[in-house]
């Protein structure tokens, strides 16, 4: 004999207390989320004004990392300043450098060699994945599922020795000079890339197994911190937290550089501009990554790795320079003075992991630059936090930071 | 030719407008007080929605006028930029429009700039610094301001009171190894910016 199903709904206890409270007139309770905070990625201050657990004012205070690069850009010639661009997003230090040189290198209408653009294209690629994945482990740690950390981590440790054997630090790689790259791949190199990709991919099925459809990360990230279409444009933010609100932008496929247009990729989009969406579209970016590093492997190209021509822009070969007298002053002049630029102005905006990294170069002559206005794409992506914390609760903050994927070094420079 | 459609659509706008020297995308002067209709013509009728950059020039302490507001819009449909420059009239407190009601971006970024130059924006909801702390007296991104950088009161009397903190110039002991913009050959030669602390040179107390 069927049972009847009686229908059962728990008791709503939440909304009598709820309205209990709305009974008290509470004041607000002002904090500082401050700058020393383990969720904060960074030194990023919050002034957060509190009724219970609803953020009603949320006010980021910047600043805390201002180091005055651009200040020091005008005291700089052209290939001193490269290393303050490793220190910029220090967690894709390749492809800032790739960002700065190809900046610098409109400015002197100067083309590099194939075999450049490919090692520039497949070291901000394998940039953008450490990036990513450092993201990623930060996130999910702060929401609280510390499995991914340790996974994304030990991955970026295989990263890491890539990038010490080809440019011989594994943070501060200032790879990048104005006309080319410092070094040319070790051999074998290129091996070990791809023997990274392929025990990389089954470890990202592994941390999205972990996450995607589980319900405790669905419940934490969907939904929270949505920010509609027209806000993201309006705001300024770019990388995959525009495309996490469904905008199809990206400066690789829609203004390509360094060669880009010879590589096949898809560009993730999302649908509802949540924390989610912005998880979903940085993990499809990272295997979409792997396709890119892969194909540019495929087809490297031989050649010179930078500008052979460019002779006073990027400094002879050092045998050449220790027994030629022409090569000696050339080599000299580039130190000391810089590489010999134009006057002119230029602004170059590269696909970051962050977003788009954009350099604003003016330029009088000379070696060095007369203003470098850094467009740091973090910068104007946290702008949107005024918007996107008030009315949710303070536990979603750090869901919400996490999903920003944001890095004070290239937002207060 | 888009930057002769563009310069001729602008024109209709702002008789003043003129073409700006620029190696990559077309870029214009405009007249601060046509700014804003130059902007939202361009955002409105020519596709350019998004507010990349906003920033400043300072030409020099002799140069008049001294300070160039410099904006940078992206077309997300065209995928091109522009840039426009608008001169500021007065060199000593520099002001010029706000573009907040046009972009949500240029909130911050005029804070920035504010931050950087001193230069005031008319009609910001929220003019204040966002990178030195509130109290800063000095626009560092000015050129008479030394790379180093002023001695400073810290913010809070209270705390340096009791810790004795103080805000020093950064000790450049020996460097950094820096070029000179000059005139002259031999200073334009790299030198250390020696401006560390020793007999000849104390470290104030």
């Amino acid at each position: 004999m069927p049972t009847e199903k009686a229908e059962y709904t728990a008791p709503d206890s939440g909304a009598k207390t709820a309205a209990a409270a709305q009974e008290f007139e509470t004041e607000h309770l002002e904090m500082s989320m401050g700058p020393s905070h383990p969720s904060t990625h960074g030194v990023l201050r919050l002034n957060l004004e509190l009724d219970g657990e609803i953020v009603k004012m949320c006010d980021p205070v910047l600043g805390y990392l201002h180091r005055g690069d651009e200040k020091i850009a005008e005291n700089m010639t052209y290939n001193q300043f490269v290393p303050y661009t490793d220190r910029l997003d220090y967690l894709a230090p390749l492809a800032n450098n790739a960002a700065y040189a190809m900046a610098v290198e409109k400015l002197a209408n100067l083309e590099v060699p194939e075999r450049c653009q490919a090692i520039r294209v497949v070291t901000s690629e394998l940039a953008r994945i450490s990036a990513h994945l450092l993201g990623l482990g930060a996130y999910t740690m702060d929401v609280g599922a510390l499995t991914v950390f340790m996974i994304t981590f030990t991955e970026r440790e295989k990263l890491y020795t890539l990038f010490e054997e080809l440019t011989g630090a594994r943070l501060t790689t200032s790879y990048s000079r104005i006309g080319g790259v410092t070094r040319d791949m070790p051999d074998g190199w290129m091996d070990r890339v791809l023997k990274f990709c392929e025990e990389f991919l089954p470890l990202l099925d592994d941390v999205e197994a972990l996450l995607t459809r589980n319900r405790i990360w669905f419940d934490r990230t969907a939904d929270v911190g949505v920010i509609s279409k027209e806000d993201a444009i309006s705001y300024g933010l770019t990388g995959p937290n525009l495309r996490g609100s469904g905008v199809d932008v990206d400066l690789r496929r829609d203004a390509p550089y360094s060669g880009y247009e010879n590589y096949e990729f898809e560009v993730p989009l999302g649908e509802n501009g949540d924390c989610y969406d912005r998880y979903a579209v940085r993990m499809e970016e990272m295997k979409q990554s792997v396709r890119i590093v892969r194909q540019a492997i495929g087809s490297m190209p031989d050649g010179p790795f930078y500008a052979e021509e460019a002779t006073k822009i990027f400094a002879p070969r050092k045998d050449k320079i220790l027994t030629s007298m022409e090569e000696l002053i050339q080599n000299f002049m580039i130190t000391t003075e810089g590489p010999d630029m134009p006057a002119g102005e230029v602004y170059f905006e590269a696909e970051n992991p962050k977003g788009a990294l954009g350099f604003y170069i003016v330029s009088k002559g000379g070696g060095v630059p007369y203003r470098m206005k850094i467009r740091g794409p973090s910068f104007n992506n946290l702008s949107i936090l005024e918007k996107v914390c008030v009315g949710g609760m303070v536990s979603d903050i750090p869901a919400i930071l996490g999903s920003l994927d944001f890095v004070m070094g290239e937002c207060d420079r | 030719m888009i930057a002769q459609d563009l310069k001729s659509a602008l024109q209709e706008v702002c008789p003043e407008l003129q073409e700006r020297d620029s190696l990559d995308w077309p870029a214009f002067n405009c007249p601060t007080a046509s700014l804003v209709e130059v902007v939202k013509t361009l955002r409105d009728n020519h596709d350019f929605d998004g507010l990349m950059d906003a920033t400043a020039i300072d030409n020099g302490m002799e140069a008049s006028p001294r300070f160039t507001v410099v904006y940078h819009l992206y077309s997300l449909k065209n995928h091109v930029y522009v840039r426009i420059a608008a001169e500021c009239q007065d060199d000593v407190n520099p002001v010029a429009p706000s573009l907040c009601a046009l972009f949500k971006s240029a909130n911050w970024m005029e804070r920035e700039t504010f931050d950087m130059f001193g230069i005031h924006f008319e009609g910001h909801p929220d003019m204040r610094r966002i990178l030195m702390w509130e109290e800063y007296p000095y626009y560092p991104l000015r050129k008479e301001f030394p790379l180093a950088g002023f001695e400073e009161e810290l913010w809070d009397p209270e705390i340096a009171a009791e810790t004795g903190t103080k805000v020093k110039p950064a000790p450049m002991a020996g460097g950094p190894f820096v070029a000179r913009q000059s005139a002259f050959e031999g200073e334009r030669e790299p030198k250390a910016k020696d401006e560390s602390w020793n007999e000849a040179n104390e470290k104030p107390e």
